[in-house]
């Protein structure tokens, strides 16, 4: 039996309290193999295939870092103003817990390679909030758990558990911000706004995927209260299973008003990991949360240190790529935007898949209208991100270059993106598979039209009279014997050259 | 003197998974007491000048290539586990959440 979980009012809570934010995003790297083995790092597959002894944590197994990831977890700090550190190691992290089947997970404790930086953040109405980033570190990835029996499919009253290892010891990066103090109402804004940017980020950098709906990016949200005017920060809970911009802004803003409840009431907030419910926006509690002794951390005695020198991380340096804002600010002087079509463009989350699609060839009218209209309508009706649909904006801008060329037409195009949607592969693969081209062959259009002709001698007899206009109903027959897959323009003419009206 | 305390030990214990008797946390505590000093006797030895180390070659940056290298098959990687299905192992049930 569950009690309702009681809130404050909004507006109460901020006269009364001062929230404290601090954000822990996990992202994975894209990198072709695991963080300490050469298992493939691949999403999904079947269960317990992309494993090995590393991994799978055998006796006499060894791990040896992998040095791609290595490369993007400097590269993320350097994004994010870090400071690199000239050596660091890697520590055990001790918990018994079969998601990892070595008993323990091999992270970065006490010096973690990246420190000490920060994030501009944009927030919706364009005023920028400077996130500081406490660090980064390199760590790995656990496995999944099923479990099963029980009536809910969650843990507690599960008979047993089944576990699949291929996530396990894929590259992961953790990123945690300094305490965010100040942001007051707009706390879960800033929460939202900064998730967006470093997903932003990171995409602009090829270092992953960035897919919050597959898991490629968590973020925990850690919220605690202080009385109005007070430097003291309250006792924090930390909300897991965040999945969506949306739900970190929900969950923060929810926490707020939880424990702004408890703390009038006299009630004590409980360090504790709570979960996300997406379906009514609440946070439920979770076990309690352990203290970093708990944890046993000691240097992994089967890695040596790194050590990067100033060189390789001047050389990643030269590797980072236009960052997304200084991106949106020459695309607004390029396509001549105002501010405020600028901000539209960057708020439904299309100003980089736009970008990069007009990168990709397309024009940039065409490739704006695709996002905004056709795409977008697509994102909410899935209730995805825009970036999280599954096309690429290569894809797009090949459709787009296909309906340039008349292999398409407006409406072949968007049925091509919705079968790369629905997965069947890349465009020109849709294409053939779902026979979706044009027909432009001028013989296979003209058997079609001497047909219509031929059924309709009447309306032949009005083109010939100079009434050109009569044509229409020609053109409609032929589209509809083509299933519309024809090039109307073309057949327009061929219908006159015919009938001899040209 | 006691550097460890008997409720120490039993945390410990308990985080490490090893059922320990009431009997044997008190014989423990001492024991424990005696490696704890042992050990510390290196800080006497080990002067400002002497870096602590936690690995025995003197290297750094030994890194792999990116590179995929065959790995276990799902009938290999099971072979070992007391109880599997659906190509995944089994596991008793878990009292705790998640990590
Ligand atoms: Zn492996």
């Amino acid at each position: 039996m569950t009690t309702k979980t009681e809130t404050m009012d909004y507006d109460e809570v901020l006269e009364r309290f001062d929230p404290v934010l601090g954000l822990e995003v996990h992202v994975e790297l894209s990198t072709r193999t695991k963080m300490f083995c050469g298992c493939p790092n691949a999403f999904g597959g079947e269960p317990n295939t992309h494993v090995c002894p590393t991994c799978l944590g055998l006796p006499g197994a060894l791990p040896v870092v992998n040095g791609s990831a290595v490369e993007s977890a400097i590269r993320i700090g350097l994004g994010l103003n870090c400071e690199i550190a000239g050596w660091c190691r890697f520590a055990r992290k001790n918990y018994f817990y079969p998601d990892m089947p070595k008993n323990f997970q091999t992270s970065q404790y006490d010096e973690p390679i990246a420190f000490d930086g920060y994030l501009d953040v944009e927030l919706g109405d364009g005023e920028t909030v400077r996130v500081g980033i406490e660090r980064a570190h390199m760590e790995e990835d656990t496995g999944k758990s099923l479990h099963v029996g029980g009536a809910t499919g969650r843990i507690h009253g599960a008979d047993y558990s089944l576990l699949d290892y291929n996530r396990a010891g894929v590259p992961l990066i953790e990123i945690v911000t300094k305490p965010i103090t100040g942001a007051g109402r707009r706390a879960p804004e800033v929460a939202r706004a900064y998730v967006s940017a470093l997903r932003d980020l990171l995409r602009a950098m090829g270092v992953s995927d960035v897919r919050m709906d597959q898991g490629s990016l968590r973020c925990d949200a850690n919220v605690s209260l202080s009385p109005k005017g007070d430097e003291v920060f309250g006792t924090r809970s930390e909300t897991k299973n965040v999945n969506s911009l949306r739900s970190v802004e929900r969950a923060v803003r929810y926490e707020m008003t939880r424990q702004a409840s408890l703390l009038s009431r006299g009630a004590q907030v409980v360090q504790e990991t709570r979960h996300f419910q997406e379906a009514d926006g609440t946070t439920s509690a979770g076990r309690p949360k352990e203290t970093s002794e708990d944890y046993r951390y000691f240097p992994e005695p089967d890695l040596v240190p790194i050590a990067p020198s100033s060189a390789w991380i001047e050389e990643l340096r030269s590797t980072l790529p236009e960052l997304p804002w200084e991106r949106r600010r020459r695309i607004q002087q390029d396509w001549q935007l105002t501010d405020e079509e600028l901000r539209d463009l960057v708020n439904t989350g299309a100003a980089d898949v736009v970008a990069a699609t007009v990168d990709a060839g397309a024009p940039v009218d065409d490739a704006r209208s695709w996002w905004v209209q056709f795409l977008t309508e697509q994102a909410n009706s899935r209730g995805v991100d825009l970036a999280d649909l599954p096309v690429t904006p290569g894809q797009v801008a090949r459709v787009i270059a296909l309906i340039g060329e008349g292999t398409l037409t407006n409406k072949l195009g968007r049925e091509v993106v919705l079968g790369v949607l629905a997965g069947e592969g890349d465009p020109d693969e849709v294409i053939a598979s779902r026979g979706l081209e044009v027909v432009s062959d001028d013989s296979a259009l003209t058997a079609a039209i001497d047909e219509a002709l031929a059924a309709q001698p009447d309306v032949v007899e009005k083109i010939r009279g100079g009434k050109v206009q009569a044509a229409g109903a020609i053109v409609g027959a032929v589209m509809k014997a083509t299933q519309g897959q024809a090039d109307a323009k073309r057949v327009r003419e061929l219908i006159l050259q015919r009938c001899g009206a040209e | 003197m006691s550097q460890i305390s008997r409720d120490e030990l039993a945390h410990l214990a308990k985080l490490a998974r090893l059922g320990v008797s009431e009997a044997e946390l008190d014989t423990f505590v001492g024991q424990l007491d005696v490696i704890l000093d042992s050990v510390a006797k290196v800080g006497e030895v080990a002067g400002d000048d002497i870096p602590p180390m936690s690995h025995a070659a003197n290297l750094t940056n030994v890194f792999r290539s990116d590179e995929i290298r065959p790995g276990l098959s799902q009938q290999e990687a099971l072979s070992g586990a007391p109880a599997a299905e659906d190509g995944r192992f089994c596991v008793p049930r878990i009292l705790g959440e998640e990590q």
